[in-house]
């Protein structure tokens, strides 16, 4: 995976320890999907389905945790929704069921919308401004290189919320505060420190020499980095562009602390969807699932590009 | 050197431009045709949703609302009040912000707004006004109209009440019949007696008490037992001297018995509960009572499997004198709106009577003197008598500008008391004085 | 950008000299971490040692010198909070670094579809921490949470109210804690275990080494760098521990499960007790900072 399992005969000893070791491995991942696979299912149930005891294997699988996640309902007589005549949308039809009509689409489509342009929108500033910064650190004489290196690096320390109180009253100040813009220059900041650390490892590892190569051939220093070294760092990037949106995507702290009706993002708001009379469980679990989904398959599929990431940001200190 | 600064600039400007104009759009624009109104999410907010369609189709104006739960409610609200946001017009917010909402110029003062428009505060109950309107207490300068009246109450199985089997178990176990509990002791007494007792084959549990840590649960799941006790916050009202007042005998006793009846009647699990986790609970037919607020009752009576006649009410019960605790929000416009004409245009309408009653009829607690003083109003609905009982002996936690710490005081030292076991009634009660003494003197209250 | 358009279209980068466009490209970076990080962080420092409240507008500031400090760090409460952060950081670490190191030599084994395995196991670490937090507050549901069923059936201790009783809160949010992050340990483990060089295997085959010399002279000391880094970067995220937590437990029941972050978030923007809260929030980063450092410091002993 990391390295080439060649190097790895002599761990591999006899067979019967590898299938001892297979299994293991397997009992864990199965514990660790279960979580997942269960809120998964909670998303297809009905709602006393979800709260019943012992908890449910076997059910009938529905779409009303869909339909509440996305729909406002309100609660109406049998005489009211007699007058309203047959339900005209199939979704309608499962709230009919519940004696509830639907006044309108839920806020979860804005706030996932929401997630989607400053986790999008921060990464690309991260990863442009993180890529400039690694190169020049790593290619130019700067004077201190290290200091400025470990500055960068430290400001990761500091607990969110101690961050969001100035930036909480920055924010005031400045009326940033519940707007998309402001979001994204702050997941921009928080994430640039380990865009140019991760980055600045993967320009070390690019030879001089093409550089060389190409400032011979007549290539300005712009046009070397443009056309040599950037061709080079996409594999770089990519590892980086993940990290980046995942923490914009995940983020919590900061976006319950400085956004409200305009720009929240989806993590604040999933806590709070509620039903009738409770947390209703398989509209949070349909939210969950929606949220989870996106991070789930970049996961699997980019899975070699977020492992080195991974080892090679942590390793490389 | 040149171009490449002028690419920059132009890339900057245009990513500028893109993102103030997705930040304009997501703002949904200054359009005075439309106002927002913040509020809990809950049962009354459906209602008044319902009835604000009349109000658009009379004046063209949309009513949008930002409902938040009641557990990010005052945790969110005052945050979006504190940035100075202009999201909410309206804020239909709780009874204890009225006094940072006056002093840090976060509400408008409606004064001018009443006379001009005719609205008078002698149209509405008394305790009402003054517990949701006035600022400071006592005096008339209004920062709210009164929206929401709202109580502690309970909520109780009439058709087990009503069973002869258990009517006579009760009676062989306790030696009394077993009616609607008038006090706390007999409240209790009812709730054990339902502890792990089977019904139609299930396991049920007596009662479903706050106990909820983050925001306000158990601090007014306490206060419903020590009010009755006759517990008062201070020893002389608006002294602030709290020793002697908030950790006497009395509130004490009354803190046991709490927790008492906390640990002996409650479903298992029932540890970080508020409105909602109670009525899950009772909803789903595990509990007999429910500790609840009034306000969710309207809810109770349309409700598939525990409403019509399942279900009785009574007002929080006495004990050394009658007392329940005040819930209930008041109306006030937002000092940063950009659209307060509009806000007021609302507020002018929600104040008819005509519209006040139409309120009560969705569900809504008017607190209008034609709604409330109407000779039909007790027979109006199955806890209509119950509540006006419960509104003529209501007491409010802090209302003082520093109320969400002081808040966050009780919940600390009830929480860590009555459901983490630590300490006794008297060192959390005497530490809660240590703390609210602390933050009254902060904000130069006492002198200390 | 074709190659030509650059050089026929751009003279002006030709002239553009290593130093100025190196300026170019790190300034940007620079000046948004002055302004979003360092900016805030000095206004932060100047607050602690002020009485403001961000509620109060018009409230005129005044310096209280060290008073919030001395406020912070004598309070009983606040060192119930630190100790609850602490041993919950140690007891994540530990578990962690147990499991997570023996997945990575059962994974070492190369067993057919181990790199699927390895795929589902690092799925929790990428999730959001609050959405994880919400979603256990369902499954840890005593009477219809699957995992207090799960466990019933089992060990049939009856219903297990994980998040409301006292004795099992610190344990509800460890476990939950463990099930996103042991994947990282485990990949860092993973990734000390693979650039291991064989020769050493093979030479101490030579030497006739038994499995456990082999393992307690090559493996652990060749795999203790990486397995500190791994903790380094785990404890101090878990110091900083707030999303999760505060929307499994909200700190509770009472305050056993109160880390330091949730409580700085309810002075800060419950109470807003700004100076105190900056006070305390410096603290906190001087904390982590100061225990980084003395870490590091062991780590590169380690190293050499």
């Amino acid at each position: 995976m990391i390295r080439s399992a060649k190097m790895l005969k002599v761990g591999e000893s006899s067979g019967l320890s590898k299938w001892i070791a297979g299994i293991i491995v397997t009992f864990y991942a199965l514990v660790t999907v279960m979580p997942l696979l269960w809120i998964v299912a909670t998303s297809f149930k009905s709602p006393p389905d979800s709260i019943s005891y012992p908890p449910q294997i076997v059910f009938e699988p529905t779409l009303e945790g869909y339909v509440n996640l996305f729909t406002e309902r309100s609660r109406q007589t049998d005489e009211y929704i007699e007058k309203l005549g047959p339900p005209e949308t199939w979704y309608e039809e499962i709230v009919r069921e519940r004696n509830m009509v639907v006044t309108g689409p839920s806020r979860f489509a804005g706030r996932y919308w929401n997630s989607i342009f400053i986790g999008f929108g921060s990464t690309f500033l991260a990863v442009v401004l993180g890529t400039m910064a690694a190169y020049g650190f790593s290619r130019f004489k700067v004077p201190l290189k290290d200091d400025l290196l470990f500055f960068i690096l430290s400001t990761r320390m500091m607990p969110p919320i101690a961050v969001a109180i100035p930036i909480y009253l920055m924010y005031r100040e400045l009326g940033l505060s519940d707007t998309a813009l402001g979001m994204i220059i702050l997941y921009t900041a928080v994430n640039v420190s380990l865009a140019v650390w991760l980055l600045k490892g993967f320009v070390d590892e690019i030879p001089r020499e093409y550089e060389d190569a190409a400032l011979i051939d007549g290539y300005s220093r712009f046009q070397a980095f443009i056309k040599v070294v950037l061709p080079q760092m996409k594999a770089g990037i990519a590892a980086t562009a993940i990290f980046c949106l995942i923490f914009a995507w995940n983020e919590y702290a900061f976006a319950l602390l400085l956004t409200s009706g305009n720009a929240q993002t989806a993590p604040p708001f999933i806590p709070a969807i509620i039903g009738e009379g409770g947390l209703d469980w398989p509209a949070v679990s349909a939210g969950t699932t929606l949220f989870l989904l996106p991070i789930v398959i970049v996961t699997v599929v980019l899975r070699n590009q977020l492992l080195r990431g991974i080892t090679f940001g942590a390793v490389r200190k | 050197m040149r171009k490449v600064i002028k690419n920059s600039v132009l890339m900057t400007s245009i990513l500028a431009i893109g993102l103030a104009g997705c930040s304009e759009s997501a703002d949904g624009g200054a359009d005075a045709s439309d106002i927002t109104v913040c509020w809990a999410a809950w049962d009354p907010a459906s209602a008044l949703t319902e009835l604000s369609k009349e109000f658009t189709a009379e004046s063209g104006v949309e009513v949008n609302f930002e409902l938040v739960p009641w557990t990010n409610f005052a945790d969110r609200m005052l945050n979006e009040l504190n940035s100075r946001g202009q999201l909410c017009d309206i804020m239909i917010g709780d009874s204890q912000w009225i006094g940072s909402g006056a002093t840090y110029g976060h509400y408008v003062q409606l004064n001018e707004f009443f006379d001009a428009e005719g609205i008078s505060m002698g149209d509405f109950l008394p305790t009402a006004v003054d517990a949701y309107s006035a600022w400071p207490k006592g005096t008339d300068n209004y920062y709210a109209l009164p929206a929401m009246g709202d109580a502690l109450g309970w909520v109780y199985r009439k058709d087990w009440f009503e069973r002869p089997e258990i009517k006579e178990a009760f009676k062989a176990e306790t030696g009394r019949e077993l009616t609607v509990p008038t006090t706390q002791t007999e409240l209790a007494e009812v709730a054990k007696f339902f502890q792990g007792r089977e019904i139609d084959g299930k396991t049920v549990y007596g009662a479903a008490m706050y106990s909820e840590r983050g925001s306000e649960g158990i601090t007014m799941g306490v206060t419903g037992a020590m009010y009755p006790w006759g517990v008062t916050f201070e020893k002389n009202k608006g002294k602030y001297d709290l020793d002697g007042a908030v950790n006497s005998p009395a509130a004490v006793e009354a803190l046991n018995f709490y927790k008492d009846m906390f640990k002996a009647t409650t479903p298992p699990g029932h540890t970080n509960a508020y409105m909602v986790e109670n009525l899950d609970a009772y909803k789903s037919g595990q509990v007999a009572m429910q500790q609840n607020w009034f306000a969710f009752f309207p809810g109770i009576v349309k409700d598939e499997a525990v409403g019509g006649d399942t279900s009785g009410f009574f007002a929080n019960p006495g004990q050394n004198i009658e007392a329940s605790v005040l819930g209930g929000q008041g109306m006030s416009v937002v000092a940063y709106s950009e659209k307060q004409d509009a806000a007021l245009q609302y507020m002018k309408w929600f104040a008819k009577p005509e519209v006040q009653a139409k309120w009560w009829e969705l569900g809504g607690y008017s607190v209008h003197n034609a709604v409330v003083q109407a000779d039909d109003f007790a027979e109006s609905t199955p806890f209509a008598g119950e509540f006006s009982k419960a509104m003529s002996s209501v007491q409010d936690f802090w209302q003082e500008p520093t109320y969400a710490e002081l808040m966050q005081a009780s919940q600390k030292r009830f929480h860590d008391f009555v459901v983490a076991d630590k300490g006794t009634a008297q060192e959390a009660l005497d530490q809660l004085k240590d703390d609210w003494t602390k933050i009254l003197a902060a904000d130069g209250k006492i002198e200390e | 950008m074709s190659n030509n358009n650059i050089t026929k279209d751009t003279p002006g980068l030709r002239g553009l000299s290593d130093k100025s466009l190196a300026w170019l490209f790190i300034t940007p970076t620079i000046i948004l971490l002055l302004a979003i990080n360092i900016f805030p962080l000095i206004w932060t420092i100047y607050l602690s040692f002020t009485d403001y409240r961000s509620n109060q507008p018009g409230r005129e500031i005044e310096w209280v010198g060290l008073e919030n400090y001395r406020d912070v760090l004598t309070s009983p409460d606040v060192w119930g909070y630190m100790q609850t952060t602490a041993s919950f950081v140690i007891s994540t670490m530990l578990i962690q670094v147990a499991i997570g190191f023996a997945l990575a030599m059962f994974i070492n084994k190369n067993f057919k579809g181990n790199s699927l395995l390895t795929t589902i196991i690092l799925i929790p670490m990428m999730l959001s921490p609050a959405v994880v937090g919400t979603f256990w507050t369902y499954l840890y549901q005593p009477q219809t949470g699957v995992f207090s069923y799960i466990i019933d059936f089992f060990a049939d201790v009856g219903p297990l109210d994980m998040i409301g009783s006292v004795d099992l809160a610190p344990w509800a949010i460890v476990i939950v804690d463990t099930w996103m992050w042991t994947p990282y340990i485990m990949l860092l483990c993973l990734a000390g275990l693979r650039s291991i060089p064989e020769y050493l295997y093979e030479a101490a085959e030579i030497d006739r080494a038994n499995a456990l010399q082999k393992f307690w002279y090559i493996t652990l000391p060749r795999i203790l760098p990486f397995l500190m880094l791994a903790v380094l970067f785990r404890g101090i995220e878990n110091f900083k521990m707030f999303d999760m937590v505060v929307s499994l437990t909200s700190g509770g029941p009472g305050s056993i499960t109160e880390l330091a972050s949730i409580n700085l978030k309810r002075e800060a923007f419950e109470n807003w007790k700004t100076g105190y809260s900056s006070a305390f929030a410096t603290i906190l980063f001087v904390t982590v900072f100061g225990l980084g450092s003395i870490y590091v410091k062991a780590l590169n002993k380690v190293k050499s």
